[in-house]
């Protein structure tokens, strides 16, 4: 029963990467768009496609650490406990990020909306750093169990952290712009679509790149993660990279609906991926998922959970997202 | 002991600072600003969707506005409190690691079905308030329902969780004090959570209630005595009228509840030292640090009386001192419990007063009392029925101290090790006072406009009174 919840979280950590992830990335983009003449088609582009969505997509992050500190509480106790800066600066960034992009909507002068869009835009890169970073120090095992916290500088500043910051800045900033090319295009806005397929080009390229880079840091700096990424989790990793390449033919081939679905899989399967290379650990060498495991009453509520949430929330995500898509939610109310 | 010292090697002596009180101080903080938020996220949209009903319904143009426009200060105020309440699940982490690590597994229960509701309400909330525009309007009005469903049912969740702090249970330990075995359903429904669920349900509509209807009650005041205005008071102000006289029956069933299971927390709200009868229900006054009752106002054997009716002054109120000093609040907790109390009885009267009021002369003569008097005193009705929802939150809270699990774990054992939460703890309160401003701000900057922009209904999507030719062509119909 704990391999199935620790498989339910993981499906939670993909769909927050690839859903919530995309709506950071898109605050990447907000930030990048330029001045306020420069930027406010791209801003208005990006106000529209995550407007309606983001704070859904959000509560994956909630429902993630429900199971995580449910289901497996020494791992979560102690996954905060050593890691306390990056998940701090990261509690802070979401605030600034959700409520700055909230009041951005509200105001009308040039000089609020650039305060408000800066600090969305700004909490929009360190959060997903700071998340990628945390998720380098537990990948490359520097997150101890047992009730001792590990180095609080040293667990998230180190060569796997930098790597997984960065690299889920540029990944979430890849997602978003192939997003970002296909919303453009529901607001027939050829040039945006243009403005956005050449970044996300460019943003393909430099993931691609980065990833490349990140198999020698992992080779030094994280072995288990590295072996296994290499052995078990191979096949998802040449997936991931397949499906990379393919996105990236298709935009620039301006076949622009197979794209989004071909990056999600590339990022979804990385994702995956580094799920897979954990296993069986939660905490790499130093906590098991079943030994993190909580009694089975416990197990088998987060499941019943999981259960009525596909029952119940997956039918209104879904809903949202067709109605989004087809723009029956085009604004706040009326004026 | 925990180590996970930031500046174990820098400066000890300056930067490391005991994170017990620190903790406590920044749990508390962050908390007291969310509940603000919960009333208005939990009550708001059924204020908005009998708006909308009217509007519909009755061909009523103000009452529409009234919902659209409620619903866009909601897309600002749940925005806030979905991050704000993103902080919490960061800090039980963060500042509780033992008690998470111990207790997780027991305590994160009713947060995997309170994440379920959260996120359905996260879902409906984005499409009623995006969907005015383009779906049709009955449509649309049945996107809200679910929010009114999933508000209630996800703060019943939460409260479970606190519930279950006060009242243990739905758990077996081993010899080490490990938790082997657990009961989901003893957990959920452990003895505490009802009537604490309820209280917290209905204060939200209390609130709720009463903050929306003191925004408009200025409004008033100040001569805007259109119907839009009036509409906007009186849905506000009834939901709240109606929910108070419940919400002192319920508040009065938790306290006798309080009486018979946590006997301690019962003798710091009455201010009883010592185990005895005929105990006098004392206002104000406070315990000295000799442990007697000084000052404060007594009103022979009420509290005896309270207690248990049925026995009258002869029932025995067990005494502070039944459980030793480190099992049981401080005397400064004691008297934060029972200054907290006073309060919020006694702010808790005055709003059934008004509502009393306002019910009588709505019964006689089918109107809203005329007195300018009632409309400064529902002026301040908002931030009075925050003030009272804060102080039962304190009484809750602190009431509870030595223990974060009652019995079973103090908050001191619970803590982190880190000695530099106080900076974290700074550094939130200043980013929460920004955000506090901020949002008080950004409503008051949308009112504004929206009175500006007041030009009768031409901004109404669906109102009765648009012209046939101009009837939305780009209206959609939901799949």
């Amino acid at each position: 029963m704990s391999t199935a919840v620790a498989v339910v979280l993981f499906v939670a950590v993909t769909a927050y990467c690839v859903f919530g992830g995309a709506d950071f990335g898109a605050g990447f983009w907000d930030l990048v768009a330029g001045g306020d003449e420069r930027g406010e088609r791209p801003r208005e582009v990006i106000d529209h496609s995550i407007g309606p969505v983001w704070e859904a997509n959000h509560v994956w992050l909630i429902f993630c650490f429900v199971v995580l500190w449910t289901g497996f509480s020494e791992a979560y106790a102690s996954i905060t406990l050593t890691l306390f800066v990056p998940l701090t600066i990261a509690a802070i960034g979401i605030v600034l990020r959700g409520a700055s992009f909230a009041f951005r909507k509200t105001v009308f002068r040039v000089r609020e909306r650039r305060s408000f869009g800066a600090a969305f835009a700004v909490s929009s890169v360190l959060v997903p750093y700071c998340l990628g970073a945390v998720a380098g120090a537990i990948a490359s095992g520097r997150v101890p169990a047992g009730g001792e916290a590990g180095d609080p500088w040293d667990s998230w500043v180190n060569p796997t952290s930098v790597l997984g910051g960065l690299l889920a800045v540029v990944v979430v900033a890849y997602l978003a712009a192939v997003y970002l090319v296909f919303d453009a295009g529901r607001l027939s806005d050829q040039q945006m679509v243009e403005y956005f397929r050449r970044r996300a080009i460019g943003a393909a390229f430099v993931a691609g790149a980065m990833a490349l880079a990140g198999i020698f840091v992992l080779r030094h700096d994280a072995e288990y993660l590295y072996d296994r990424l290499t052995s078990e989790a191979f096949p998802l990793v040449l997936l991931s990279g397949a499906c990379g390449i393919a996105s990236l033919v298709l935009l620039v081939r301006t076949v622009h609906r197979w794209a989004r679905v071909l990056a999600v899989g590339a990022v979804g399967s990385i994702v995956m991926g580094w799920g897979v290379a954990q296993w069986p650990y939660l905490l790499p060498e130093s906590l098991k998922v079943s030994q993190a495991a909580a009694p089975s009453g416990t197990l088998g509520a987060l499941l019943v959970a999981t259960g009525c949430a596909v029952v119940i929330v997956l039918p209104g995500f879904v809903l949202l997202y067709v109605l989004d898509q087809r723009g029956l939610l085009p604004e706040e109310g009326v004026d | 002991m925990v180590t996970g010292a930031l500046f174990d090697g820098l400066a000890p002596s300056i930067l490391a600072v005991d994170p017990v009180p620190w903790a406590r101080a920044q749990m508390a903080f962050t908390l007291a600003a969310h509940i603000i938020l919960v009333p208005l996220g939990v009550s708001w949209g059924f204020m908005a969707l009998i708006a909308n009903y009217r509007g519909i319904k009755r061909d009523d143009a103000e009452a529409l506005e009234l919902a659209q426009r409620w619903s866009k200060y909601m897309a600002v105020t749940f925005a806030v409190g979905a991050v704000t309440g993103t902080v919490l699940s960061f800090e039980f982490g963060l500042l509780w690691p033992r008690f998470m690590g111990q207790w997780g597994e027991v305590f994160g229960i009713p947060f995997a079905f309170e994440g379920l509701f959260f996120f359905t309400e996260a879902i409906f909330i984005a499409i009623y308030i995006y969907g005015w525009r383009r779906l049709k309007p009955w449509t649309h009005f049945w996107t809200g329902v679910p929010l009114v469903i999933t508000g209630i049912l996800g703060s019943i969740s939460v409260v479970a969780a606190n519930a279950w702090m006060n009242s243990p249970e739905g758990f077996t330990l081993d010899s080490n004090g490990d938790v082997v075995d657990v009961d989901p359903m003893g957990v959920i429904f452990n003895d505490a959570m009802p009537l604490m669920a309820a209280h917290m349900v209905i204060a939200a509509y209390v609130v709720g209630g009463f903050l929306v209807a003191s925004v408009y009650a200025v409004g008033m005041l100040r001569g805007r005595r259109d119907r839009y205005h009036r509409v906007g008071f009186l849905i506000a102000f009834t939901v709240a009228a109606v929910a108070t006289p419940v919400q002192i029956g319920v508040g009065d069933s938790l306290a006798r509840w309080l009486y018979e299971n946590q006997p301690v927390k019962f003798a710091a709200i009455e201010l009883v030292p010592e185990t005895e009868s005929d105990v006098p229900e004392t206002l104000l006054g406070h315990l000295s640090s000799d442990g007697q009752v000084s000052g404060g106002i007594e009103i022979p054997g009420m509290a005896s009386w309270l207690s248990d009716p049925s026995s009258g002054t002869s029932t025995e109120i067990q005494g502070l001192d039944t459980v030793p000093a480190d099992e049981r609040p401080t005397t400064r907790q004691v008297n934060t419990v029972h200054l907290a109390w006073d309060v919020m009885v006694g702010l808790g009267t005055l709003l059934f007063l008004l509502s009393a009021w306002y019910g009588v002369c709505w019964l006689v003569r089918r109107d809203m009392p005329k007195s300018r008097w009632f409309l400064r005193m529902a002026s301040a009705a908002g931030v009075a029925a925050v003030v009272t929802m804060e102080a039962g939150w304190v009484v809750s809270e602190v009431g509870r101290q030595p223990w974060i699990v009652y019995g079973q774990m103090k908050v001191e054992d619970a803590a982190t090790g880190n000695t530099g939460v106080w900076i974290t703890t700074v550094v939130i309160a200043v980013l929460y006072i920004g955000l506090a401003i901020t949002t008080v701000l950004i409503l008051r900057k949308m009112s504004a406009r929206f009175r500006v922009d007041d030009v009768g209904d031409a901004d109404v999507p669906y109102g009765p009174n648009r012209p046939a030719d101009e009837s939305p062509t780009e209206e959609v119909a939901v799949p």
